[in-house]
């Protein structure tokens, strides 16, 4: 296959015992492109995160980064492979200070002959984790604070830096503005703004219309585990989307699909 | 956030500090406990004017009275060092009810292979085994005991990590094996007469000196390990930990084993230092350790607290005892005492937590 595709899927498919929430999943995106996913809840859009993630083990299909076949054995290995995903679920630990989540599960260490008692790089990761936060334009009053203390827009906010402070080939954001208000959203949103500029392809999982017009490059619409639509900016807009979300359409190559 | 007065992010150095320890407030309430009964000391009828923790004799060597300190810490030092590893169990939101059974059957191993074969130029009249296992050098009861420990640590792990057993029912079942286990290793006999060498390790204020070692070793750890910080994110929010890339399930087959490792070595310095094992021994050991966790902030919720915190929490609890003794009221006293400072800990830490949420 060529290599200029940052992302390939084929068939790929996860059931939950009797439950089908990805079903045979062909997705595709090029160097430097920005994709949104969008879909009703249940629509499959996280799972189709976690399987290209590491975070669960897909029940069938291929999957192919930068042109290699891969079969993460679980979410750091995508991480090395340069996934940075901004969970959902945010998978921050709520006492554990900002550094500390940055780098959960690959610690700046020294001495690590020791095995699991090497020793925590601290000041290496605090002056990384300033500069990811800088890079971003993050504003947290104080790093060393626990997570717990903090708003959901800061909380998001370290989140997504937790991307940018990590050289990345494709990140992934699932509804990582769902829950901010206004302002945060648009720090967020200036973040993805970077990253186009800086040429990082990206994945948002949105239902923010507005955002995704404003933001991405192309839309595929999830329903009932099924990718039923591939739509460029310039061919849709948002009522055709919402129609390809609710089932009213269904794009020609997928007919017969849902 | 409006506050554009600092550099980008809102970060300069001084922003980089922690905030006011929770160990400080521990600290306090130690000293508030202390103060209480020096207080109680003066003006309780029947105490005439004794200090607690001070000399009372105006003599010139110290200011304390060395004895009561003494006896302080010794009488928590081995319970404190469960202690140790409870606090690692707990942070990642679990239990460990396991460890004072384990102290008995770890103190009877351990005892059995560091018998003396001559007691006063007679045979040693509890020996277990033949003459291969007296007069061991004393490097082979720790190895058995400490191997003991692991073994049981790893098996709690297991259950626990892979099988999905609540820790508080894995470790209630191990509670039970391992006081069978103590049982059935002699017959029910007590195991007595060890050598000098092995006497030694539990010797005097030998406890006390192992205590606070291993508190210093896992306090540094705990805090500035690899290991330490995966606990710490396990207890914290197990699905972050794990789709961070840790290996929760090894990580927690580790810290069941270093905990009960950690009992298993109580039990080793408990037999050495009652120069007896007995299979009641350590009889509420895992409740007191725990008490002393909690009592030091270590949340029951999993991902706060610290070594510090739980040493503190042994010296309150210490202090408490010693204090009970001191005014004259008896151990059931004690024992309706610390169980109220226990629940209180509890009800503090939640007021805390929910504060916080
Ligand atoms: N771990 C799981 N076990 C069982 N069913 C699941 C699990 N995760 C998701 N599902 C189901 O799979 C479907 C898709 O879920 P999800 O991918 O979270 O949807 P979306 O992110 O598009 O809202 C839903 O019906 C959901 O209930
Ligand atoms: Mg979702």
């Amino acid at each position: 296959m060529s290599d200029d595709l940052v992302l390939k899927t084929e068939e790929l498919t996860k059931h939950y015992g009797g439950v089908h929430a990805l079903v045979g999943a062909n997705f595709e995106m090029k160097k430097g492109e920005h994709v949104a996913i969008m879909g009703d809840n249940g629509a499959g859009k996280s799972t189709f995160v976690r399987q290209i993630t590491g975070v669960e083990q897909r029940t069938s299909g291929k999957v192919w980064l930068y042109g290699d076949e891969v079969n993460f054995a679980g979410p750091l290995d995508a991480r090395e492979a340069g996934i940075e995903t901004v969970f959902q679920t945010l998978a921050l630990a709520d006492d554990l200070d900002v550094p500390d989540n940055l780098f959960l599960g690959r610690e700046k260490t020294f001495a690590n002959w020791l095995g699991p008692f090497r020793l925590l790089d601290y000041k290496g990761m605090r002056n990384d984790t300033i500069a990811g936060l800088e890079r971003t334009g993050v504003k947290i009053p104080n790093i060393r604070n626990s997570i717990r203390n903090m708003s959901g827009g800061q909380r998001q906010c370290v989140a997504i830096a937790r991307t940018a402070t990590f050289a990345s080939k494709l990140t992934i954001m699932d509804e990582p503005t769902a829950a901010l208000g206004v302002q945060e959203t648009a720090q967020v949103e200036n973040i993805i703004h970077t990253l186009k500029e800086a040429g990082e392809p990206l994945i948002l999982v949105s239902h923010n219309m507005r955002q995704v017009m404003e933001l991405v490059d192309r839309i595929v619409v999830f329903r009932r585990g099924r990718m039923v639509a591939n739509l460029r900016k310039e061919d849709t807009d948002g009522q055709d989307v919402v129609a390809y979300i609710t089932g009213a359409k269904t794009g020609a190559e997928f007919e017969g699909a849902a | 956030m409006s506050d554009t007065s600092h550099g980008t992010g809102g970060l300069t150095f001084d922003k980089t500090k922690r905030s006011w320890p929770n160990e400080m407030n521990i600290l306090l309430a130690l000293i508030i406990i202390i103060v209480i009964f020096e207080i109680l000391g003066q003006i309780l009828p029947y105490m005439r004017d004794q200090s607690f923790l001070f000399d009372s004799k105006d003599r010139f060597d110290s200011i304390f009275n060395e004895a009561r300190l003494k006896i302080i810490i010794l009488q928590v030092a081995i319970i404190g060092i469960i202690a140790l590893g409870v606090t690692q169990v707990i942070i990642t939101a679990g239990i460990d009810l396991s460890s004072g059974p384990l102290v008995a059957a770890t103190a009877m191993i351990a005892m059995s292979f560091g018998q003396t074969e001559l007691v006063n130029g007679f045979p040693n009249p509890k020996a277990l085994f033949g003459t291969w296992a007296m007069d061991l050098p004393v490097i082979v009861p720790i190895v058995a005991g400490l191997a003991f420990g692991a073994f049981i640590g790893a098996i709690n792990g297991t259950f626990i990590a892979f099988l999905r057993i609540p820790p508080f029912i894995a470790t209630l079942g191990m509670f039970l094996i391992c006081r069978g286990i103590a049982l059935w290793w002699s017959g029910g006999n007590p195991i007595s007469f060890p050598t000098a060498s092995y006497k030694f390790i539990g010797s005097g204020m030998m406890p006390v000196v192992w205590f606070l070692s291993l508190a210093v070793i896992f306090h540094l750890i705990m805090r500035y390990t690899v290991y330490g910080k995966h606990t710490y994110a396990i207890g914290s929010n197990e699905e972050a930990a794990r789709m961070s890339g840790i290996n929760v399930k090894r990580h927690k087959v580790m810290v069941y084993t270093i905990a009960s490792m950690l009992a298993a070595f109580a039990g080793i310095v408990l037999a050495s230092k009652s120069e007896t094992a007995q299979a009641g021994m350590g009889e509420f050991y895992e409740l007191f350790a725990i008490a002393m966790a909690v009592i030091g902030g270590i949340s029951l919720q999993g991902g706060r607290g610290s070594i510090i915190g739980t040493v503190l929490g042994a010296m309150v609890l210490g202090v408490i005892r010693s204090g009970f003794t001191y005014i004259k009221l008896d151990g059931s006293y004690q024992l309706m005492a610390m169980g109220s400072i226990i629940i209180a800990a509890i009800v503090l830490d939640q007021y805390r937590q929910r504060n916080k949420a």
